[in-house]
């Protein structure tokens, strides 16, 4: 009975916190790539532009769900409900942390802790293409069809690089299970330099990392292989037809693979939470610094406002910040949040690389992609692979 | 909400059957279409993604200027020429106004002459800035795009400084300018066009040497310049093929003899060498537009020819000859000898010609412009043929047309 509460109360937090990620990735997202560009983004609906994801999500629900009269039916509802399904289950096998006690039980920050974890997000984020080329199948539009067709080509050539390249660190921490993999990445060499994948002997996967976040551009349809949504292009790609919460849901779905992705990226390649240098040289206290640094910014430009309205939202963004770093520095928090702090902080740090490529890149053309996927990448992928497997048999 | 009436999508007619050969998908892209600038329809055979054939159809956008035109006045038709290829509006102006001042066989003072060009000039890198962010967010480059924004709203600044708007300026008439030059417009030229190269050096950054924009780029949309000649393009298009062709230099107009710049040409005749002749456009006219600032000379800046422009505001309210002119100019319009001229200027996308016909009234018996866009577009169809759809959006891009322009 209680595996059940907990387990249910575990469901509760993570859905809740992965739906709110994905609501602010999108407005973090819009902010980056602004600055990037020369623009302000989101700044109207609440302080900074904070409530505009609350904005975003009330327009797709009130706006017309268009049911064109060409569509194939079924599948045209199926497409974007598989879409959303596939990508909110994946990161039920993500830990966020090690094992905590709350309230005198031991759990894991862990929805599920599977044995062939790492097999099972493949598994589904494979399955994910039929989403995107039903979608465009069902839509019966020219442009979505292409879409879609580029996009099952896409995936399942890039399937193959991201396999191999997730397949050199198992290698090295012997095992499928996502936690098995991060308690194998713990500790440090000569006491500094941590025992992640991409600084582990015999063979560091700093190649390996590379390939995956490459492929796993290509796997999210982000620039520069967004080629099945190319706007130039295609319109609006696979989902031109899709309105209202239906186009919501491969909005959501795309975040959300971003974030799985990136989780697994930090996960198996950046040592999972545990942080860049020893306890023992003050690593703990990184994050207290940060956000403290954060408060007195803050606090500083509130008192120096360069809009009035920043003298008073400045200074309580400045309270929470430092509110934040209290708890961090708490004893009964810091177990918890610690860990946390150095997981999230991995994966934002991933997806601000997704965003800032985004600003920068060009897109690729259809034949450039696939001729990089199975001329590049695979060799590349497959080298990197026997190196690892020869260096770890001899060592 | 019914799932029998919607059989598989091949089924129903979205795949066009061809005469010849393997069944074939007709796109229609455009006329709303992100990237066909305008109001552009292309009608794409495609077989997979490669195009077979490409048959852009043209129209969407016709105003009747140049029919319009011929129940206007004179000097009413250059708000109308700004309203053809409207991103280079003061070189449509110009090309108007020469060839009427080449009828009425009136000289424009140098300081006028001097000023049309500094402000063709900014007009041209204005428009090459907007050319060259659509042309990267084609590509799906988007930042570039904000980047010439950013300097392309400081010419629309300096344009709004000297006439009052923005856009359709209507800033260069016949026989001189529409106004006087403001007070301070040398500081604000200035200090827009000293640090213009260094923002070029940051697009170039940002493209010039980037792997997928190379690959995207080069080889692509290739035509020979026989092609080319045949079609009768003109331009930037012209130049990245081999030839220097530059009306500028070929037949100064407006003092441009007296400037020194160079014509950047290219011989790859591909989507890149259509960038790199537009950059290097873009540095040269900021060449230009320093020397016609540091060599303004003084002096008038409409001709002194009664009979043509309007008399000065204060002359107006205080000489009777000045008043008689200015009603006999406003109510009867400019006569305009009997017979026809033809005159050309070098507009951001080629050669823009006038050829008006005047049969002595004060309207025109006919203005034909002949659009470097209508020209351009030409080469469409046999530049993407062959090529993927990708292909096409980057060639469409770097025939940098103006829908306007095309359709008049």
């Amino acid at each position: 009975m209680n595996f059940y509460i907990v387990s249910l109360i575990k469901a509760a937090v993570v859905a809740g916190a992965l739906l709110t990620t994905l609501a602010y990735l999108q407005w973090i997202e819009r902010k980056v790539l602004a600055h990037v560009q020369l623009r302000l983004g989101p700044y109207r609906v609440g302080p900074h532009g904070l409530l505009q994801p609350l904005a975003d999500v009330i327009k797709l629900l009130t706006k017309e769900d268009l049911y064109p009269p060409y569509v194939s039916g079924f599948l045209y509802f199926f497409a974007p409900f598989l879409a959303i399904a596939l990508s909110l289950s994946a990161i039920a096998v993500i830990p966020f942390g090690p094992e905590i006690t709350v309230f005198g039980i031991r759990t894991h920050m862990q929805l599920t802790d599977l044995d062939v974890g790492l097999l099972y997000i493949l598994a589904i984020s494979s399955l994910g293409v039929y989403a995107v080329a039903l979608a465009g199948w069902a839509s019966n539009n020219k442009y979505s069809l292409l879409g879609g067709l580029r996009a099952s080509a896409q995936m399942i050539s890039y399937e193959l690089p991201m396999a191999l390249a997730l397949a050199a660190p198992l290698l090295l921490l012997n095992t499928l299970s996502l936690r098995g993999m991060v308690d194998g990445q713990a500790g440090y060499y000569l006491g500094i330099l941590p025992r992640w994948s991409i600084f582990q002997g015999p063979w560091p996967q700093i190649f390996g990392f590379v390939l995956f976040l490459i492929a796993g551009f290509a796997e999210t349809n982000r620039l520069p292989f967004d080629l099945p949504e190319a706007e130039s292009e295609l319109v609006a790609g696979f989902h031109t037809e899709y309105s209202s919460m239906k186009f919501a849901a491969f909005f959501m779905a795309e975040y959300c693979n971003m974030i799985t992705l990136t989780s697994v990226a930090a996960l198996l390649f950046l040592g999972g939470w545990h942080p860049l240098f020893p306890a023992a040289y003050g690593s703990d206290y990184v994050a207290p610094l940060l956000f403290a640094g954060g408060a007195v910014m803050c606090f500083y430009h509130g008192l120096n406002p360069a809009r009035r309205r920043d003298r008073y939202t400045l200074p309580v963004f400045g309270v929470v910040f430092l509110a934040v770093a209290a708890a961090l520095l708490f004893p009964p928090l810091k177990p918890v949040l610690i860990p946390l702090f150095w997981f999230a902080a991995k994966v934002l740090g991933l997806l601000f690389v997704f965003i800032w490529v985004r600003g920068t890149l060009p897109r690729f053309r259809y034949d450039q992609l696939m001729r990089f996927a199975w001329g590049v990448l695979f060799p590349v992928a497959m080298l990197n692979l026997l190196v690892t497997g020869v260096l770890v048999a001899l060592f | 909400m019914s799932d029998v009436a919607n059989p598989a999508p091949a089924a129903t007619g979205e795949q066009h059957e061809s005469s010849s050969g393997p069944r074939r998908l007709v796109l229609n892209m455009g006329p709303q279409h992100p990237s066909t600038h305008g109001v552009l329809r292309i009608l794409i055979e495609l077989e997979g993604e490669t195009i077979v054939k490409a048959n852009p159809d043209i129209g969407f956008l016709h105003t009747g200027i140049e029919k319009q035109a011929e129940n206007e006045h004179w000097p009413q038709v250059t708000p109308l020429t700004d309203r053809t290829d409207y991103l280079s509006n003061l070189i449509n102006n110009l090309g108007y106004a020469l060839a009427v001042e080449k009828l009425l066989q009136v000289e424009v003072p140098p300081m006028a002459q001097w000023m049309r060009v500094m402000l063709c000039e900014l007009q041209r890198i204005s428009s090459h800035l907007v050319w060259l962010g659509t042309h990267a967010m084609d590509t799906g480059a988007m930042t570039v795009f904000f980047y010439c924004f950013r300097e392309r709203e400081n010419i629309l600044r300096l344009f709004e400084m000297f006439s009052g708007q923005r856009m359709m300026t209507s800033y260069i008439r016949i026989g001189g300018l529409a106004l006087e030059p403001p007070r301070g417009w040398e500081k604000a030229v200035g200090g827009f066009i000293r640090d213009f190269p260094s923002k070029v050096d940051e697009y170039e950054d940002l493209l010039s040497k980037n792997p997928i924009f190379l690959r995207r780029t080069q080889g692509v949309g290739f035509m020979s310049l026989e092609d080319l000649i045949d079609i009768g393009v003109t331009g930037p298009l012209l130049r990245a093929a081999g030839l220097k062709w530059d009306i500028r230099k070929s037949e100064p107009y407006s003092s441009y003899e007296r400037f020194d710049f160079e014509i950047p040409t290219r011989t790859a005749s591909d989507v890149y060498a259509r960038y790199q002749v537009r950059i290097d456009e873009m540095r040269q006219s900021q060449r230009i537009v320093v020397q016609a600032m540091e060599g303004m000379p003084l002096g008038a800046w409409k001709t002194d020819a009664p009979r043509v422009v309007l008399p000065d505001r204060e002359k107006m309210k205080t000489q009777i000859e000045a008043l008689i002119y200015h009603f006999k100019l406003v109510t009867e319009g400019i006569l305009v000898p009997r017979g026809e001229a033809y005159s050309c200027v070098e507009s951001p996308r080629g050669e823009l010609g006038f050829y008006v016909v005047s049969d002595g009234s004060a309207n025109p018996y006919r203005v034909f412009m002949r659009t470097p866009s209508f020209a351009n577009l030409q080469a469409l169809g046999p530049m993407v043929e062959g090529t993927l759809i990708a292909d096409s959006v980057a060639s469409i891009g770097s025939l940098d047309f103006v829908l306007g322009d095309v359709d008049r």
